[in-house]
């Protein structure tokens, strides 16, 4: 579903991490770890075709979610409604109500989105995610802001994401209990080898 | 035209008049009009031979208000990450944007035009003058903004830059949408042939500005 081949990744003229290799299966997932910018994010971002390797290859044809730092949902409209423009673009309009219930966010679909609180504002991305009905989710800190309960929640739509058949890789500086992933630690030396060099 | 297209078009001209957005540059388009007769003096000859001119002048920078909210405020909330990451091409993005943006500025100028026409004594026919070149005019000058909010989108005081950025590379619509107001017809075909270049130009640099600005 999706393939790095050795690649490496520069920001800036500074060399993040170099000679990455995995590939995720359907129902597959990697978690990848590190210190702050080690390049966690870069990953997801290259992931996402946001940016282009530096050197390797990446592969995979499979329509992406993203997750990033940013809600993008437009902040005048109401949450089921701003969710739902996403939902259009994505042709799964029938999906908005599924995914703000699997985050217990029903009772706040009448909310303006600017209202919503930092935590409330992260459960409602994941919904997006949830929402767009593809396959490949990129998730970039999704732990981020969230209680135990919506922590639960994550876990859960990930769980049923994967039994579905989805694949998902998650960058994560929090514990984030994920069955039967691969682990990447970018503070590996053999993806720092590049940066001495 | 496809559906996403049309979608992300419905989007930009909503987010363009909530918070009375479209309506900015109108309102600094009728103040530009009304102050030239301040600084020139209520000579109605004068100003009648002056005002489409003076109408060109203020379209011109009425085009520099909305500019740094047709593309940064995407950019900042990740809205353009999104819409990448879903396949579609950046200058598929800038496309809609530039036409949701002629929606929100070129009809509500033109509809200024009128009242501004009347405060400087303009003449009927100097007035449809007026109206046909700005509606030919305009959608280069929505070209012109949309590229140049790509390209200094992140900047700091982004909002002086794009004014000096914009302004000389909107010269030859002045000239020739002025031109225009003598009667001539190869000053309007000039005009459209600068406006269309500009049109089709702009997806693509604002596109590749998009780009430039995610790393």
């Amino acid at each position: 579903m999706l393939t790095f081949d050795a690649v490496t990744c520069v920001r800036g003229g500074r060399a993040l991490f170099g000679n990455l290799s995995f590939t995720l299966e359907q129902g597959g997932a990697a978690l990848v770890t590190g210190p702050n910018g080690v390049g966690k994010s870069s990953l997801i971002r290259l992931a996402a075709g946001l940016l282009a390797p530096a050197a390797g290859r990446i592969a995979g044809d499979a329509s992406r979610a993203l997750l990033t730092e940013q809600s993008s949902l437009d902040e005048e409209l109401p949450l089921a409604r701003a969710l739902a423009f996403w939902a259009r673009l994505d042709a799964t309009a029938g999906s908005v109500a599924g995914a703000l219930d699997a985050l217990s966010l029903s009772d706040l679909a009448d909310i303006p989105v600017r209202l919503l609180s930092t935590g409330q504002r992260r459960r409602a991305a994941i919904a997006r995610v949830i929402a767009s009905g593809a396959p490949l989710w990129l998730l970039d800190e999704p732990a981020n802001g969230l209680d135990k309960a919506a922590l639960g929640r994550l876990e859960t739509a990930i769980a049923t994401h994967r039994a579905a058949g989805g694949a998902i890789l998650v960058a994560s500086h929090t514990p984030i209990t994920l069955p039967d992933i691969i682990a990447i630690d970018l503070s590996q030396p053999q993806f720092q080898s590049e940066r001495a060099a | 035209m496809s559906s996403p297209l049309l979608h992300l078009i419905a989007r930009d001209l909503r987010r363009a008049w909530i918070g009375g957005g479209a309506l900015l540059p109108v309102a600094f388009f009728l103040l530009v009009a009304i102050l030239f007769p301040f600084a020139i003096g209520p000579d109605a000859k004068l100003l009648a031979r002056v005002g489409g001119g003076i109408l060109w002048a203020a379209a011109l920078l009425a085009a520099l208000i909305p500019i740094e909210r047709l593309v940064a405020p995407d950019m900042a909330s990740g809205v353009i990450d999104q819409l990448l990451t879903r396949g579609q091409s950046a200058a598929t993005i800038a496309f809609a944007k530039l036409i949701a943006h002629w929606l929100a500025f070129a009809p509500p100028v033109l509809i200024a035009a009128l009242p501004a026409a009347a405060l400087l004594d303009l003449s009927t026919e100097t007035l449809v003058r007026v109206e046909i070149g700005l509606l030919i005019g305009t959608p280069g000058l929505a070209a012109l903004a949309l590229a140049t909010g790509a390209l200094v989108a992140g900047l700091r005081g982004a909002g002086a830059i794009a004014g000096l950025l914009l302004l000389p590379l909107a010269v030859p619509l002045l000239i020739f949408g002025a031109g225009s107001l003598d009667g001539g017809v190869g000053a309007l075909k000039l005009l459209a042939a600068v406006s269309l270049v500009l049109v089709a130009g702009a997806p693509f640099v604002a596109g590749a500005a998009i780009r430039a600005g995610l790393d």
